[in-house]
């Protein structure tokens, strides 16, 4: 079981808030995703039961949103924001030199699996250019010494 | 949030301060008198010709009367209804809704309140993209002290009036912000968007009629009650009344957010609000409302900002996110950044959007890269054309604006890159 009885309680009280159970089903991909680093295919199957739908309408939910994955990831989740605003001040830049410290590219976990680096889209922060989301914090106004502190910073 | 300059009005007056956004410092500052008045005084039809005459249209891009939106609910209370309170915030460049997140929690849910009395709803959905994690949990907070308090739950301020307030966190997807894709969300579906008709009114959230609001759009609504129509007719233009928050970002000494009424001109926020370019550089255009908002030239920068003055223009005011671009960019590059943010956000329902967004992008790579042709101009003309206004929602609208306004008004750049085989403007920021 890859849904714990806490978790699983913490879905049901979920799933009261909304008039059709499925309303709840975000909110559980989440905790799951937080949880394991990944949704994975036992928690699709124990999702379709707890919800009474089908897998695929499980698993067609994850792979439409970004913020799901079937892959595991890393224990940080970092993604600096690529989008035009930031781009036009220099984050593109900032994403190059982080891939460069960590040695890997954008989309790609550490070996160690300490970081999972990416870009995102636009995250609401265009006028504190570059910036990037740590899990669940934001980190504006960056430069590249900064950054890297961040990620280093990072257990 | 107060890292950067911001001009302020009514809807960011305390936004400065931190006690704004709990109960108490709320209502020391007036706070919730205004939807107690509303429930108390004044009946929901009374409520909506209010906001009616007031002429407050939703600030969440599409600029449609709120008053009227909400008389579009069906009266009588045979089955549910719901609001949705739109926060799911994504259009690139747009940022204000996450300061009246969290820095006026109390100020939206106030508005929600009176939204909810005058539609006769008795739940509100707030949806929250995922990425807004914290501002999630301030309204979470400001949520939790209001049913502490009585404002909400089985009798809200002691009126016997119920109202529920849930908030609903996305997951990253653009998409979502599209009130309908938004309700296929939440219902824990994917966010793609319904045809139309039927409206949300008749058919909204979990099937049943329900009214979609952005969080600014409620943030006015207290201000209107409390002050009067008349009073919010005082800000803005004849025909878009009141303030907005501009969101300014790009090439500019000071960007950030700017509460002016609508109307105010395009170079004022630039040059005056937002202290113009950096030293020694001179402004090449302006997106004005967002991404999906064709741009402006450094020329056409005179226009106040209202719908009715931008449309002649050819652009829209969208969410007034203002982004600015220096006489250092390439506008291909800024094309390239656009056209891959619509092809990736694409729900890939209508083929015209899946299979047009793609081939905007690969052609303006290819002509950012040097390999392009002049025909290649025509073809992204004739794919933005074929986008438009064929699909179920406006998103295809958004991927092809701005392309067609790219070569509306920077043509010689897609040329200059063809002619030389490669990118002329090596200063140009990097992709």
């Amino acid at each position: 079981m890859v849904i714990s009885a806490e978790l699983r309680a913490r879905i049901d009280a979920e799933i009261a808030k909304y008039p059709q159970k499925r309303g709840a089903l975000l909110a559980a991909l989440h905790w799951v995703q937080r949880e394991q680093k990944c949704i994975p295919a036992e928690a699709v199957q124990e999702l379709a039961e707890i919800f009474e739908i089908r897998p695929i309408e499980v698993l067609e939910v994850v792979t439409f949103y970004n913020m799901f994955s079937t892959e595991k990831q890393g224990r940080h989740e970092v993604r600096v924001c690529t989008n035009l605003p930031c781009s036009l001040r220099g984050a593109r830049q900032l994403l190059k030199e982080l891939e460069q410290h960590l040695g890997i590219e954008a989309g790609e976990t550490t070996p160690d699996g300490r970081i999972t680096l990416g870009h995102e889209e636009c995250l609401g922060a265009c006028a504190w250019a570059p910036m990037m989301r740590v899990d669940e914090t934001y980190h504006e106004n960056l430069d590249v010494e900064q950054a890297r502190r961040i990620l280093d910073a990072l257990e | 949030m107060q890292k950067a300059p911001y001009v302020t009005s009514y809807l960011t007056e305390h936004t400065g301060d931190d006690a704004f956004a709990t109960l108490d410092g709320y209502r020391a500052r007036g706070g919730w008198e205004a939807a107690r008045r509303a429930l108390t005084e004044m009946s929901p039809d009374q409520v909506i010709e209010l906001v009616k005459s007031s002429g407050l249209q939703g600030r969440g891009g599409a600029g449609f009367s709120t008053g009227l939106k909400w008389s579009f609910m069906p009266k009588g209370a045979d089955k549910p209804k719901y609001l949705v309170c739109n926060a799911d915030e994504s259009e690139p460049g747009s940022f204000k809704d996450r300061l009246l997140l969290e820095r006026a929690p109390h100020q939206i849910l106030e508005g929600i309140l009176i939204g909810a009395w005058a539609t006769g709803a008795e739940k509100t959905f707030v949806y929250v993209r995922g990425e807004y994690a914290y501002p999630a949990a301030v309204l979470q907070r400001a949520i939790d002290e209001c049913y502490q308090a009585g404002i909400l739950g089985p009798s809200c301020l002691g009126t016997g009036f119920r109202h529920d307030v849930v908030i609903t966190r996305g997951a990253g997807a653009y998409i979502c912000g599209e009130e309908t894709g938004l309700l296929e969300s939440l219902e824990g579906k994917k966010g793609q968007p319904r045809k139309k008709p039927p409206f949300p009114a008749q058919f909204g959230a979990f099937g049943m009629p329900t009214t979609v609001n952005n969080v600014e759009t409620f943030s006015h609504v207290p201000h209107i009650v409390r002050k009067g129509a008349e009073w919010f007719r005082g800000f803005g233009t004849e025909k878009s009344p009141g303030t907005t928050i501009f969101g300014v970002s790009g090439h500019v000494r000071r960007p950030g957010l700017y509460e002016l009424p609508l109307g105010t001109r395009l170079d004022e926020i630039v040059f005056q609000h937002a202290g113009g370019p950096p030293e020694g550089r001179k402004v090449k255009g302006v997106i004005p409302g967002g991404m999906s908002m064709p741009i402006l030239p450094a020329s056409q920068l005179d226009v106040p900002m209202a719908n009715e003055f931008l449309r002649e223009r050819k652009t829209m005011l969208g969410t007034g996110g203002v982004m600015v671009m220096d006489d250092t960019t390439c506008m291909v590059r800024v094309g390239c950044v656009i056209t891959y943010f619509f092809r990736d956000e694409s729900c890939g329902q209508c083929t015209q959007c899946r299979e047009g967004t793609g081939w905007l992008h690969k052609l303006m790579q290819r002509i950012e890269r040097g390999a392009g042709t002049l025909e290649d101009l025509e073809l992204m003309l004739d794919v933005a054309g074929k986008m438009e206004g064929q699909t179920i929602c406006a998103f295809a609208d958004a991927a092809a604006w701005p392309v067609q306004g790219l070569l509306r008004h920077f043509r010689e750049d897609f040329e200059a890159h063809v002619k030389h085989g490669k990118c002329p403007f090596p200063e140009s920021f990097e992709l």
